[in-house]
């Protein structure tokens, strides 16, 4: 079942790709694909940009997600209260917001000129505050009797959480992480306002040299979909190869 | 085992469990608690197996008085066996990677070491076809003796086993208990929560009879069943047995 859903996602994917390209074609007017193509090196630079901003936040997000879900479950309140506002602040305002104020304000005050860095990191603490709910959730789900039996084997409560607990509530919230995955990797897009020159910048800069708008942006979205359909297949994939141990 | 509880009491908010409950048996290698739902068993256990600690009261076993700081009964913990009604396994491990954890994670055996020591008795109690197997795919029965195993595997001082059978369809129950009764043959001390009274008259060199958070009666087997003095004792016996 979940078998043909990755299917039916892979088939989807291709459907509209070939929908968009015969599209692009049948829209009267001069199309100038030569001028997007001289400039194809500014679309696979532009797209490992992405790809390497997205991994090195992921990264750092699952790092922070981990660390602030068991701020939330801590035991004492003024740790949780610091992971519960933490997490309603990001939640509560966009992303582009917290980039502008990261990057003019935050790196400014403190010094930090480097936007890769600036960038990666306060795309990392935004995804970060949705990792830490959807870790939370996982480490809820598991039942009390593990924590016991593991206690009854003689594990101390970090051995515990490390042989137990960690590795059933990974396994329970992978597909989600993939599909927060996913979302990082589209919103990697707005670091284009601190101009890092990763894939939708690049796009738009081809554009303003080019005059083709279209050639320039259906090449963009290919861009996207070639990283985010590959992992929500994955996430696919792994969701039924766990499901036979619950 | 020798074991002397002196005025035990577990209080949950405002309600009393356990009431000052004192109980002293012989020198004995299987104590059966029995009871009526709700009457501290599961409390008491959890005491006795080191996995709570009470609001007051002692605990000795064999002249060691059970200290109620978490380092201590860790240590504790780490000497003795404890099986629960269900889900003691762990989902996301084989049945072999289950048993070797506590061996290599909590007795610093090597994972060679480890891998070696639960050859033989897989075999010996008939799992080692289902070793490779994730609890789902084992039946309640076969999960509940690698349970057992993973207990017994470390040469725990003694085994608290609560209830272990009582989410076993009777087929399945049949193989625990002869675990069960095996493990007794072999020399392994054990605490029994069960409902299975005819197992328990079998197997139980003491009875205690636990009901609103005090043991009301105490005795041999066959003294406890056949004469109790205790009314409520009585009473119970006599709906059970029928
Ligand atoms: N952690 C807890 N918090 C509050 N009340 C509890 C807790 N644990 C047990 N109790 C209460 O203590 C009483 C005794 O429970 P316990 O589980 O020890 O009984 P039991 O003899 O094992 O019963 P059963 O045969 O149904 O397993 C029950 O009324 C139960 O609701
Ligand atoms: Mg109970």
């Amino acid at each position: 079942m979940n078998m043909s859903r990755s299917f039916a996602h892979i088939i989807v994917a291709t459907v509209v790709t070939i929908l968009l390209i015969v599209a692009c074609f049948q829209v009267p007017g001069d199309w100038n694909w030569s001028g997007v193509w001289e400039y194809r090196q500014k679309f696979i630079s532009g797209w490992f940009m992405t790809l390497g901003l997205s991994l090195a936040a992921l990264v750092l997000s699952v790092a922070i997600g981990l660390i602030v879900a068991l701020c939330l479950a801590a035991r004492n309140p003024l740790v949780e209260a610091t992971g519960r506002i933490y997490v309603e602040l990001i939640r509560g305002t966009p992303l582009l917001v917290q980039l502008l104020l990261g990057f003019y304000v935050v790196a400014n005050a403190v010094g930090l000129e480097n936007r890769f860095v600036v960038g990666t990191l306060v795309l990392a603490a935004f995804s970060g505050a949705y990792m830490a709910e959807i870790f939370r959730g996982g480490l809820n789900a598991i039942p009390k009797t593990q924590r016991d039996s593991a206690r009854a084997i003689g594990l101390t409560r970090w051995q515990s959480f490390r042989l137990v607990v960690l590795p059933q509530a990974v396994r329970l919230v992978l597909p989600a992480i993939a599909g927060q995955l996913v979302s990082l990797i589209k919103d990697s897009s707005l670091l284009s306002v601190i101009a890092i020159s990763e894939l939708t910048l690049n796009a738009q800069e081809v554009n303003s040299f080019t005059y083709s708008t279209l050639e320039s942006y259906v090449p963009l979205a290919i861009g996207y979909l070639l990283l985010t359909l590959p992992l929500s297949a994955t996430a696919r994939w792994l969701e039924a190869s766990f499901r036979y141990e619950r | 085992m020798r074991l002397t509880i002196q005025d035990l009491t577990q209080t949950f908010g405002t309600t009393r469990v356990l009431d000052k409950l004192s109980l002293e048996t012989g020198s004995v290698h299987a104590l059966v608690l029995v009871g009526p739902s709700g009457g501290g068993k599961s409390t008491l256990l959890r005491i006795l197996a080191g996995l709570d600690t009470p609001t007051s009261g002692t605990v000795t076993f064999d002249d060691t008085v059970l200290q109620p700081d978490e380092a201590s009964l860790r240590l504790y913990r780490r000497s003795v066996g404890t099986v629960f009604q269900s889900y003691n396994l762990f989902p996301h491990l084989s049945a072999r990677e289950n048993l070797i954890l506590p061996l290599v994670h909590v007795h610093g055996l090597s994972r060679e070491e480890a891998l070696s020591r639960v050859e033989e008795p897989l075999k010996r109690f008939h799992l080692y076809e289902h070793a490779s197997k994730r609890p789902a795919e084992l039946s309640g029965g076969q999960n509940q003796r690698i349970a057992i195993l993973r207990a017994i595997i470390v040469k725990p001082k003694r085994l608290f086993l609560d209830e272990p059978t009582s989410a076993l369809d009777p087929e399945m129950t049949a193989e625990v208990l002869d675990m069960i009764e095996s493990l007794k043959e072999s020399g392994t001390d054990f605490v029994l929560v069960t409902h299975a009274m005819n197992f328990a008259r079998r197997v139980a060199d003491e009875i205690a009879f636990i009901g609103d958070g005090k043991a009301l009666a105490h005795g041999p087997a066959n003294m406890l069943f056949e004469s109790p003095e205790n009314p409520r004792v009585a009473t119970f016996f006599e709906q059970v047995l029928r």
